[in-house]
């Protein structure tokens, strides 16, 4: 079968069978940002967005989504650059596989939370897990990248 | 392994349950956990165009459509009106917001899964489930049903004038919990009432009714002897995440906690 979708604003085609996940048709599309960690929807390496929305790609059913938006770290490519140099300026990158799973969804959070403090972005970015940084210096990045969105919108 | 032969947004209702009728028919929630399961599903069938995605507050009730999600639950206004953040905090831990955005009130109902903080949470409330073909009836009920082909359309929250605490106990954040607990008090029939749900003993939640006064200035001591009594009234078990007999002992201090809240918000 087929399933038509909006990609990061274009128009796509893409082949399926019932149980293929929205994950492996992102990658086979080229959207190598989208990573398969757990599979068992705990560690948000996946996350895209559906309609605006986290969800995990892992688990989301390709042929479930036609005539849906999805946007994947590709799509927000200067976004995500803008805070990921917050997150190298705080040394919160190691091996980075988690990252873009990360991204995506902080850059939902940011959209979503007015001036959370650190438990609500800690809550928020709990069903994202790295196993390299212990989180402190992205929960510094991530407050930093918040405080200059802040300053841009006062200027 | 979980496979999947036909995969068919249904049109309708009726055409869902024709569909579910088939032996390896089976409706999709959210997909999370029916994804990890080994199964060889011959048609599945989804409801999400089917406007089950809405939560809707009447006058006297909130009807949760079966494909809203846990996230929907966490942020309707309407419910932390009327429960405060007890709703919220009966989901909030459950893995993260992807997960939350993907999994459905309906699949965790239908589900009666033995670890459900939602289930044990709406099963303390006046909570009725709606199935398509066998009618509206207590979630109480639906729990202790034997599965069926029927499908679950929306849960109906009564409303009242009950206050809610919600509390539950993890070993690791975003973990199954080891033990849930929902507590419920207000006035039914003009008799002040107290209602416990209790949830992941590892069994699925269970509820219990008690007709009890309980002054706002009862002693500690006192409050305790209740709660070890409503606590007494569930059974537990054992299994990884903990004892039976460290499961009595969370739920005597979760009962104790809850009633204590709900006491001093009077």
């Amino acid at each position: 079968m087929t399933v038509e979708f909006v990609l990061n604003g274009k128009r796509v085609t893409a082949e399926a069978t019932g149980d293929t996940v929205l994950l492996d048709v992102l990658r086979n599309l080229g959207c190598h940002s989208v990573k398969c960690g757990c599979e068992t929807t705990n560690c948000g390496l996946c996350t895209v967005w559906v309609n605006g929305k986290s969800r995990l790609s892992c688990s989301v059913l390709a042929l479930s989504i036609e005539g849906q938006e999805i946007t994947t770290l590709e799509g927000v490519k200067e976004k995500a650059e803008e805070f990921g140099s917050f997150l190298a300026a705080e040394g919160a990158e190691q091996c980075g596989f988690c990252s873009p799973g990360f991204i995506m969804n902080v850059l939902a959070m940011v959209r979503e939370l007015k001036n959370p403090n650190i438990e609500e972005i800690k809550e928020y970015l709990s069903g994202n897990l790295c196993r390299c940084t212990g989180y402190m210096g992205q929960l510094r990045a991530i407050c930093k990248y918040m405080e200059h969105m802040k300053e841009e919108v006062h200027s | 392994m979980l496979t999947i032969n036909n995969y068919v947004k249904a049109k309708s209702l009726e055409e869902a349950y024709e569909l579910n009728q088939a032996r390896n028919a089976r409706i999709m929630g959210g997909m999370l956990w029916m994804r990890l399961g080994n199964a060889r599903v011959q048609t599945l069938i989804d409801l999400s165009d089917l406007g089950l995605d809405q939560i809707e507050e009447t006058a006297h009730v909130f009807r949760i459509g079966a494909m809203c999600t846990l996230r929907q639950l966490e942020l309707h206004e309407g419910l932390k009106v009327l429960y405060g953040d007890s709703i919220a905090e009966s989901v909030r831990h459950i893995v993260g917001v992807q997960f939350r955005n993907q999994a459905t009130v309906g699949g965790s109902v239908y589900g009666r899964f033995g670890f459900s903080d939602v289930l044990t949470c709406l099963l303390s409330l006046d909570t009725f489930v709606e199935l398509y073909n066998g009618g509206t009836i207590r979630l109480s009920e639906f729990i202790n049903r034997k599965r069926d082909k029927d499908i679950l359309v929306s849960i109906i929250i009564r409303k009242s004038n009950r206050r809610l605490k919600y509390d539950a106990v993890r070993r690791a954040k975003t973990d199954f919990p080891v033990l849930t607990c929902a507590v419920v008090a207000g006035p039914v029939h003009g008799k002040e009432t107290w209602y416990f749900s209790v949830g992941a003993r590892p069994m699925k939640a269970k509820v219990l009714e008690k007709k009890w006064s309980i002054p706002r200035d009862i002693s500690d001591g006192l409050l305790m002897d209740y709660a070890k009594e409503a606590a007494a009234g569930f059974d537990y078990g054992t299994n990884m995440r903990g004892s039976a007999e460290y499961r009595r002992h969370l739920a005597e201090v979760l009962i104790r906690r809850s009633m204590h809240a709900i006491l001093m918000e009077e």
